[in-house]
């Protein structure tokens, strides 16, 4: 009963949705000021959300996998939801009652992607299934990377493979303060970067190139379902990356303000970074995190086994 | 009113069909989108695909090579669906409409819920006619 209070209400389902469409109105807000525009009111995430579930039509391909095309986006949801309500758990200070979450998270913010690969596939579009090769290719490259950064995360926590463990072990000075800690930031972040599909990485969404790529086929409440993945998703990688290296987040009196501003910044980040570079081609994109940040990963782990 | 047609009104995603069209009212259209008169304001937005869409804006005249292609994008546009149809060509053929490979206008061939007259029509006026539509 707990568990299901988790999972569904707090911080689960419905705190991530809210949080995460708020998150949301802050990247186009962020997004519209940078343009000199003035950009959307506060509930804009919500209407989009309401309006694609409630009032459009769901259109099914006639020629492709029904059952798969409809339930690719709530796979989608559950592994985000999850993800979220793990990472979420341990900086509430409630025990998560297993050691190596860490491992499980990594595998559960892999879901959204594969889902949505699952979902173009099966809708049977030609474009779709170009963005759904873009997107294979795009985990190919950053899944490597996300693993080195964890695995540079367990050395420097002395070999710890839970969260509440590493947040306790950052209690005293977080791990950005430190050399190894800026680099693994830094990587964290463009992985992040291309785990939203955000505009550097946004080669399987390409909207002015292949229009939406994967999520070409969806609409109405099938598509709802995917954008309030990505408004979670939005929560929850932000909130991971808090957690792995920025010492997790203070949840009583005034903390609350510094953690919600820990978020905040990382956010604002993302969007920086996604307002001011182009688009890259797909062979860009590998070449950028197999050889440069796998490199600056790499440094890190070096660096911490050095004890910096 | 609902919390359906409030969400709806609020949160329009715009698909642009340019008919064979002489690219004046694609700029003015273009225009609306930009900073001077952002119709995110709104909650508008440009989508790429006809499946995620809400409003279906069509200019220029509709010859005889466009007309099934504007019957294909209305039949699989996702229902409610606004038509909105942009200019003099799409309103009423305007100067094409004597020319013997026109096929339009545009209410001819599908329903037109709102209609932006002009040779092009300003940015101002395309968002009167959607502010009209708003509050209709």
């Amino acid at each position: 009963m707990k568990e299901l209070f988790y999972f569904l209400v707090y911080p689960g389902l419905l705190f991530a949705a809210v949080a995460g469409g708020l998150l949301s109105w802050f990247d186009r807000k962020i997004t519209a000021w940078v343009q000199f525009r003035k950009g959307p009111p506060l509930l804009q995430p919500f209407y989009d959300f309401l309006k694609l579930l409630l009032v459009k039509e769901t259109i099914l391909p006639a020629k492709g996998s029904v059952i798969l095309y409809l339930s690719a986006p709530v796979l989608s949801l559950f592994g985000a939801t999850t993800a979220c309500v793990l990472i979420l758990l341990p900086v509430l200070n409630i025990q998560t009652g297993f050691s190596g979450d860490i491992l499980v998270i990594f595998y559960l913010l892999n879901i959204p992607p594969l889902c949505y690969i699952l979902g173009a596939m099966a809708s049977g579009n030609p474009l779709a299934s170009v963005g759904a090769s873009r997107e294979i290719k795009l985990i190919l490259s950053y899944e490597l990377t996300f693993i080195l950064v964890l695995a540079a995360i367990i050395l420097k926590a002395d070999m710890k493979i839970n969260l509440h463990e590493i947040i306790t072990a950052q209690s005293e000075n977080a791990f950005i303060g430190s050399i190894s800690g800026v680099l693994l930031f830094i990587v964290s972040i463009f992985c992040v970067q291309a785990k939203l599909g955000l505009i550097p990485f946004d080669i399987a969404e390409a909207e002015t190139e292949i229009n939406h790529g994967s999520f070409i086929e969806y609409s109405g409440s099938a598509y709802a379902m995917i954008v309030l993945t990505k408004y979670i998703m939005l929560l929850t990688l932000p909130a991971f990356i808090g957690v792995l290296l920025l010492g997790g987040f203070n949840t009583s009196g005034v903390g609350i303000v510094y953690s919600i501003l820990k978020i905040l910044g990382v956010v604002l980040l993302l969007t920086l970074i996604r307002n001011t570079n182009p688009r890259v081609k797909i062979k860009q994109a590998m070449r950028f995190f197999f050889i440069w940040m796998n490199l600056l990963a790499i440094i890190a782990i070096v660096l911490i086994v050095f004890g910096f | 009113m609902g919390i359906k047609t409030h969400s709806f009104k609020k949160s329009l995603w715009l698909f642009h069909f340019g008919g064979a069209s002489c690219n004046n009212c694609d700029i003015e259209i273009l225009d609306c989108l930009t900073p001077r008169y952002d119709v995110e304001r709104f909650g508008m937005k440009l989508v790429g695909s006809i499946r995620h869409a809400d409003v279906l804006l069509v200019n220029g005249s509709i010859n005889k090579k466009d007309k099934p292609r504007l019957e294909e994008i209305y039949n699989q546009a996702p229902k409610p669906i606004v038509v909105v149809a942009i200019g003099a060509c799409g309103c009423t053929g305007g100067i094409f409409a004597e020319g013997n490979t026109f096929a339009g206008p545009v209410d001819k061939i599908i329903p037109v819920d709102v209609y932006i007259p002009g040779c092009p029509p300003k940015p101002e006026a395309i968002l009167a006619g959607i502010v009209k539509l708003l509050n209709k």
